[in-house]
């Protein structure tokens, strides 16, 4: 199985560097919110008590990664569309290699991508906006990135084969993502000073809202909180879920 | 080498079901270079999506290549090489690249695979092609690497889903000589779909026609027009005397079927060959002309239309618009 996955994710891998530009749009968006929005929220998080602990930056940066994740990731599914649409899915399925390598080898490229824009984020959060934030959690971060990546890519191309519609996959993704993004509180932190108490309610159960909990306590370097743990927990059972249930669907249909 | 009992797929899409296969038996023996002909629509695809493990059937059972079709699915893929209708190139990867990988899914080695490509490139007319990207190919070209994808592994049942279509008189040709080739010097069987009656009718040893979903007959190309009562025949004559020949024609021993138009007469008669000679006489005696005449052995085309009662460019017509 690991080697039908590296011949899948070489594929995928060298597809992605002949497509370079598209990564380059998807990383406009967090790059867009850094210089447009990150300026924005300083004085606002200075000023007004009810903000998680650290300075604009600490608050911005790990959220942004999540969001990354939320928007590219869960888009995977639409290359793959196209492969369904070429035939090239079904002249994989024919082979003897294994299902799980058709779906791993593709969501580590994305894995893989992800970081690479996730490493871009950071450094340039440290490089031009003196985001403090300790090594130990970057590189947690990074886990959390690429773990969040598996997640939803495999959810994403789960997704993609069952609906087999360019049409209906971006308007689904779309009326999901939206709320989840806003009840997530990657672009305002939902916390019990902010927020009113239904709404701080309905976050807690948004699983992404722990995600994104967790990645903003590493990079503070606050590794013994408790939202680290409980944001590891939601991401690692989300993670092997929707591997599963992406692996399931390759393996749907068949004989 | 296939045995299938019977097979059969419903599918069913907004409330609405489509029986594309409704239970077929096929065997095809070790070596065989069977033939699946029917129209648009008729199941083709289906069962051989079926036979390929790409596609759960609701009824039936199979074993393809010696393996069980539901029990050992991995087993019957190590074991056929398949190209669909449609074909399976990625648009953005080389030549080279798309069979190097096919190649390696099977399971095969760099040195081999590299080797093999060199082979394939040769044999379908790929060479100097090697390093082109999918998306820059003809269609014919991409139709070939289509085929050589599928054959990379060398397997020893072949699935071919209409591999000509696309391709020019002499790149069929030529792959009809390669299916030939693979038969005769690796005895690897082979199972193809074609709309083309004259496909059909010079590669393959035996032919199943299918139609609406059944198998409705089965034989030797030869063996199935000989279902067809006798050749086409057709006489034209001067105007004034078409009743006196189509009565003549007639009177042929076993011609049947006789129907004139303008100043053609037409009929079927067992053996056109000797039944001519024997017509022009008849006809000189009463001083009546031939000035043309034209004798067809039965074709698939005929044999389509005596089970169906429609010819096989009927049955596509016909085929409703919502069929895919
Ligand atoms: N995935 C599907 N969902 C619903 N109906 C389908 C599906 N695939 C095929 N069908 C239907 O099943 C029937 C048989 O289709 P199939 O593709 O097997 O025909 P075919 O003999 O290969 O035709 P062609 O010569 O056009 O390739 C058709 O009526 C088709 O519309
Ligand atoms: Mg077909």
């Amino acid at each position: 199985m690991w080697r039908d996955t590296w011949l899948i994710f070489k594929r995928d891998m060298t597809s992605a560097r002949r497509n370079m530009a598209w990564i380059g749009i998807g990383i406009m968006q967090p790059l867009l919110y850094m210089f447009l929005f990150g300026p924005l929220l300083e004085p606002v998080i200075k000023h007004t008590p009810g903000f998680p602990p650290g300075d604009a930056w600490t608050v911005l940066t790990p959220a942004l990664i999540i969001q990354l994740g939320l928007f590219s990731s869960s888009f995977a599914g639409f290359g793959l569309l196209a492969d369904y649409r070429s035939g090239v899915v079904e002249r994989m399925r024919v082979t003897p290699a294994s299902r799980m390598a058709l779906l791993l080898g593709k969501v580590l490229t994305n894995a893989v991508m992800m970081l690479f824009q996730a490493v871009l984020i950071i450094v340039l959060a440290l490089v031009v906006f003196d985001l403090d934030a300790p090594l130990g959690g970057v590189l947690l971060s990074l886990l959390i990135a690429g773990l969040l990546a598996i997640a939803l890519a495999s959810m994403s191309f789960g997704l993609a084969l069952r609906i087999k519609s360019e049409e209906a996959f971006p308007a689904i993704l779309q009326a999901v993502l939206i709320p989840v993004l806003l009840l997530s509180g990657i672009i305002m932190p939902i916390t019990t000073g902010l927020a009113p108490d239904w709404l701080y309610a309905v976050s807690r159960i948004n699983p992404f809202t722990h995600v994104v909990d967790a990645n903003r306590a590493v990079f503070r370097g606050d590794f013994a909180m408790d939202a680290l743990f409980t944001g590891s927990v939601v991401l690692l059972v989300m993670a092997v879920l929707a591997v599963w249930w992406g692996a399931r669907t390759f393996q749907r249909e068949n004989a | 080498m296939i045995k299938a009992r019977g097979l059969a797929r419903r599918f069913s899409a907004r409330g609405r079901t489509v029986d594309a296969v409704r239970g077929v038996d096929i065997d095809v023996a070790d070596g065989e270079l069977v033939g699946f002909l029917g129209p648009n629509g008729a199941g083709k695809t289906t069962t051989l999506r079926m036979l390929t493990t790409l596609l759960r059937p609701t009824a039936g059972e199979a074993s393809v290549g010696g393996c069980d079709l539901l029990a050992d699915p991995v087993g019957v893929r190590r074991n056929i090489g398949y190209v669909a209708q449609g074909g399976g190139t990625g648009p953005g990867f080389t030549v080279a690249e798309e069979i190097e990988l096919q190649g390696r899914l099977y399971g095969m080695s760099v040195p081999a695979v590299r080797a093999r490509i060199a082979e394939l490139a040769e044999r379908l007319d790929l060479a100097g092609m090697e390093k082109r990207y999918a998306a820059t190919l003809s269609g014919g070209q991409r139709r070939r690497l289509d085929v050589a994808l599928g054959l990379v592994h060398t397997p020893r049942l072949v699935f071919l889903d209409e591999p000509t279509t696309g391709l020019d008189p002499q790149s069929r040709a030529n792959l009809w000589e390669h299916i030939r080739a693979l038969r005769a010097e690796h005895g690897v069987t082979v199972f193809l779909t074609t709309h083309y009656l004259d496909e059909a009718d010079s590669l393959c040893d035996r032919i199943l026609v299918i139609d609406n979903g059944e198998i409705v007959a089965e034989g030797s190309p030869d063996s199935l027009k000989e279902r067809v009562s006798g050749d086409a025949a057709s006489i034209v004559v001067p105007a004034g005397s078409v009743g006196a020949a189509a009565e003549i024609a007639g009177r042929l021993p076993g011609a049947h079927d006789v129907s004139t138009v303008d100043t053609t007469v037409r009929f079927r008669v067992p053996r056109g060959d000797t039944a001519m000679p024997e017509l022009l006489r008849a006809l000189d005696s009463e001083g009546i002309t031939m000035t043309a005449m034209q004798v067809h052995r039965p074709t698939l085309d005929d044999v389509f239309l005596t089970l169906t009662g429609r010819t096989l460019r009927d049955a596509e017509r016909k085929e409703p618009a919502d069929v895919a």
